[in-house]
């Protein structure tokens, strides 16, 4: 198991040196910093200071490292745009996206999960026909078409919801949250359904197409052959083997929720870190993108080591290959 | 049979609605089980032995479904029932084996937990009780230290231990009928033994009557009393298992009789005389041929800190010669290193040491030796369904090897020479233009041997090119094989499971046991007179019909 883990924690650490030169080299290129510093009316003297006192007459490599080092720190430099350490704006927006993409993460999973189930045992019915039809519109139609939509609806034709921004919130000190009052909470729905429709039609479609499999396989019948009842083999039995494969790649899709929750946020105004990287990439804002593209990394760094270790616990197969060193 | 019988079925009729027609399954079958006794059902595929299973414990798959008939379990109806009744038949009253031990069990699960569930579906007990009865259960199967195995998961377990535990399952409810469909089917042949022991001595020790499907004469021969032949979805004759051996009726089963390879010989047929010369220059040469794998990969931290590498030894320093003209065959059971070796010797795989030479051509040396090879060398694998490519015509298939080696010029005369090689396998040369999944597998393998041959090779490796196909068609298969073998005087080299297809066709035979050639002598000197205690164990262990008395 702690073999298991290292090794794993090794290959993570690898993953986010190779992003963190790839932000690196974008510093390097896209742009020279100190004519974007200085402006177009400095002197040739004030440019070779500043370039030495930013180390930028230093080798490459030691400009790496330290660029390592400070990003290590959360130093990730100043928004030339906002003219605010990037990590602090980075860490003001990211409870907004964190708690969209949760609430997202968490309809898509019980809806998937459940519509999934339901669509695979009554595989015949008018309902499990429905659907199916449905989630293919869910598939098929563009995230934004989706929130404009739901826009239009629930905020301009009933107005019941609002269409923008995430509503009151409550500052916790470290965290400011919507989830306490009644406007963030109004404001998170349609963001939230809109987010997470796309994944929610992708993991029931998933968990489908396993259960079935898994329905047709020798321990199914051999279990019914025993005797057990219904209920025990399929929400027992094939459940567990049907979430093994679906745990893989719903664990990646809800990585792309949280970093790629850019249209959802845009579409919304929903003050998020998606949000704040849009407006950057408008102002060349290099090292907020930079910062984002090492932050969408890690993201997904971490959620994959939590899905290895999860298909490490949930398959034992895996599990005596990996610590029993056969 | 004074006593009403335990299960008796009356007029059975199975179909499945298949576009607009509807196919049968099982067409108007009756036979009655006793109490306690064990019933054989044997025919080859597609005879509705295992639809007539499903259908007593009621698991047809849909769309099948029973139209007409019925089935009384102890003096009462049972087809009719509705689901939820019918569910509580399964496992309590009726249990039933499966084929393949190695996907019957749920991999998430250790096999106490799956064998408590069941205990306590069926039996009033308490947890603690039942992992009692369970630890009971798995050690009247056989598996030592059970109590400790408890908590193991399937994969932990080999095959036969696998079927054990299985066994174990089927009958833990306390049924009056066990269902085994092919229980050994997928098993080594001296595991084979020990199963139908277990599943025999379990069935009488709890009073259960066993229906025991197979398509293995043998394994009915050893376990039965009585048996039923069944033959597209009817049962062609009903009698004891003596009389169906020794004085087969009808003509179908005297074909099956007759089809089935013994490795006593039977119809007195000699040995065929080699083709070629006895003592002239071997064709085939292997000396010390030893292959390794490596099981665990080392990091650069492992191999700093000078962790040891495991390594298996699949083949260890095997020798023998092949006479050019004669079959060279190989048996063992699975994991003994016989397709390694065969790998080795194809091309497929390096050796790690020793040579394979070819007329004194040594094939791994280098290119050289490559070119010589893959013209002179051919194989037919064991299973024809996947070692056909489905995308391709069958006349690209056979071509292909003439193609590659450029043995043909033009198009015209590819062509020809692909409609003469069906022709020498006997099949249409029409059927060169369609694809492989419009043939039944002996037919597809028949295409196998013919891509083959088309390099008009010296030497070919066939691997297992039976163990998937009927009996009926093995024979077939392989008295093609021998055809062909005096035709363009090929060399074989045959590997195989099945002792009783060594013996028919094999001049020379060489037992593999882990990785070691253990005896290697003329066919009938090693069947009549095995030396090794291993050949000895080995042939005492096959279902052989000839011990009937």
């Amino acid at each position: 198991m702690v073999a298991f883990i290292a090794r794993r924690l090794g290959q993570s650490v690898l993953v986010m040196l190779a992003v963190a030169l790839i932000a690196f080299l974008i510093f390097r290129f896209v742009g020279d910093p100190v004519a974007s510093m200085l402006g177009q009316d400095a002197n040739q003297g004030d440019i070779a200071e500043l370039r030495d006192r930013l180390g930028l007459n230093d080798p490459f490599y030691l400009q790496f490292y330290h660029f390592v080092l400070d990003a290590l720190r959360g130093d990730f430099g100043i928004s030339y745009r906002l003219q605010q350490p990037v990590s602090d704006l980075i860490l003001s927006r990211l409870p907004a996206t964190i708690e969209l993409a949760v609430t997202s993460a968490v309809i898509a999973l019980v809806f998937g999960i459940v519509l999934g189930i339901y669509t695979a045992l009554r595989r015949r019915s008018v309902e499990t026909a429905f659907i199916m039809t449905v989630s293919l519109i869910g598939v098929s139609l563009p995230t934004f078409l989706i929130g404009i939509g739901l826009i239009y609806l629930f905020a301009v034709e009933l107005q019941v919801l609002p269409s923008f921004g995430r509503g009151q919130v409550v500052d916790l000190g470290w965290w400011r949250t919507g989830f306490l009052t009644e406007s963030g909470l109004k404001s998170l729905i349609l963001p939230a359904i809109t987010l997470s429709l796309f994944q929610l039609t992708l993991i029931m479609r998933l968990v489908r197409a396993e259960m079935l499999e898994v329905l047709r396989t020798d321990y199914i019948r051999f279990a019914r052959a025993r005797g057990l009842a219904r209920r025990v083999i399929h929400f027992r039995h094939a459940l567990r083997n049907t979430l093994v494969p679906v745990i893989t790649i719903a664990g990646l899709q809800l990585g792309s929720v949280i970093a790629f929750a850019i249209i959802t946020e845009t579409v919304f105004q929903w003050p998020g870190v998606g949000s704040l990287f849009v407006n950057s990439v408008q102002a060349v804002d290099v090292p907020v993108m930079a910062a984002y593209l090492v932050f969408v990394a890690l993201v997904f760094v971490v959620i994959n080591l939590i899905v290895d270790i999860l298909y490490w616990v949930v398959n034992p197969r895996l599990r005596d290959s990996a610590s029993g060193g056969r | 049979m004074t006593e009403t019988p335990l299960l008796s079925v009356r007029d059975l009729v199975v179909e499945f609605p298949r576009r607009g027609e509807t196919f049968r399954a099982v067409d108007g079958i009756s036979f009655d089980i006793a109490p306690g006794e064990i019933l054989g059902v044997v025919g080859e595929s597609g005879a509705g032995k295992s639809m007539t299973g499903a259908a007593i414990i009621g698991l047809i798959e849909p769309p099948g479904r029973i139209t007409r008939g019925e089935i009384h379990l102890a003096g009462s109806r049972i087809d009719n029932l509705p689901e939820a009744k019918r569910e509580r038949l399964r496992g309590k009253r009726i249990g039933m084996v499966f084929q393949d031990p190695l996907t019957s069990l749920n991999p998430l699960f250790t096999i106490g937990r799956q064998l408590t569930e069941t205990i306590r579906r069926h039996l009033p007990l308490t947890p603690a009780e039942a992992r009692q009865r369970a630890v009971d259960l798995l050690t009247e199967a056989g598996i030592p230290r059970a109590g400790e195995r408890l908590d193991s998961y399937p994969h932990q377990f080999s095959g036969g231990m696998r079927q054990r535990v299985v066994i174990a399952l089927a009958i833990a409810g306390e049924p009056e009928l066990v269902i085994a469909d092919e229980p050994t089917s997928a098993l080594d042949v001296s595991v084979q033994a020990q199963i139908i022991a277990v599943l025999k001595r379990l069935c009488t020790s709890h009073g259960a009557a066993v229906l025991l499907i197979s398509h293995d004469m043998g394994v009915i021969a050893e376990t039965a009393a009585r048996v039923v032949v069944m033959h597209h979805g009817r049962i062609v004759e009903t009698g004891s298992v003596g009389d169906i051996i020794k004085r087969p009726r009808e003509p179908y089963t005297v074909r099956l009789i007759e089809a089935i390879p013994s490795i006593r010989r039977l119809h007195g047929a000699p040995a065929t005389a080699p083709a070629g010369v006895p003592d002239a220059a071997p064709l085939v040469e292997v000396r010390g041929l030893s292959r390794d794998f490596v099981l665990t990969r080392r990091g650069p931290l492992q191999r700093l800190l000078g962790r040891k590498e495991e390594v298996l030894h699949a083949v260890k320093d095997v020798s023998f010669t092949v006479a050019r003209g004669t079959t060279f065959g190989l048996v063992g059971e699975s994991g003994s290193g016989k397709s390694t070796c065969a790998w080795t010797m194809v091309g497929l795989l390096r050796p790690t040491a020793g040579t394979v030479l070819l007329s004194g051509h040594d094939i791994w040396d280098g290119r050289e030796g490559e070119r010589y090879r893959r013209r002179r060398v051919q194989m037919i694998f064991q299973d024809p369904y996947a070692s056909l490519n489905p995308r391709w015509r069958v006349g690209d298939i056979i071509a292909e090897p003439m193609r590659a080696l450029k043995l043909a010029e033009g198009r015209s005369e590819t062509e020809d020479r692909v409609a003469e090689l069906l022709r020498r396998v006997r099949l249409d040369p029409a059927a060169l233009r369609r694809f492989p999944h419009e043939f039944s597998g002996g037919q597809r393998q028949r295409i196998a041997i013919a891509r083959a041959l088309s390099s008009r090779p010296e030497f070919i490796v066939c691997d297992e090119p039976t163990s998937a196909l009927d009996v009926s068609v093995q024979a077939q298969v392989l008295d093609l094989m021998q055809e062909l073998q005096r035709e363009f005087g090929l060399t074989y080299l045959l590997i195989s499971h099945n002792l009783a297809v060594v013996r028919q066709m094999a001049d020379h035979v060489g037992v593999m046991h882990r990785g070691a050639l253990v005896e290697e002598r003329p066919v009938d000197a090693l069947f009549d007179d095995p030396k090794h205690e291993y050949t000895q164990m080995l042939l005492a262990a096959v279902p052989d019909i000839s011990r009937v008395a």
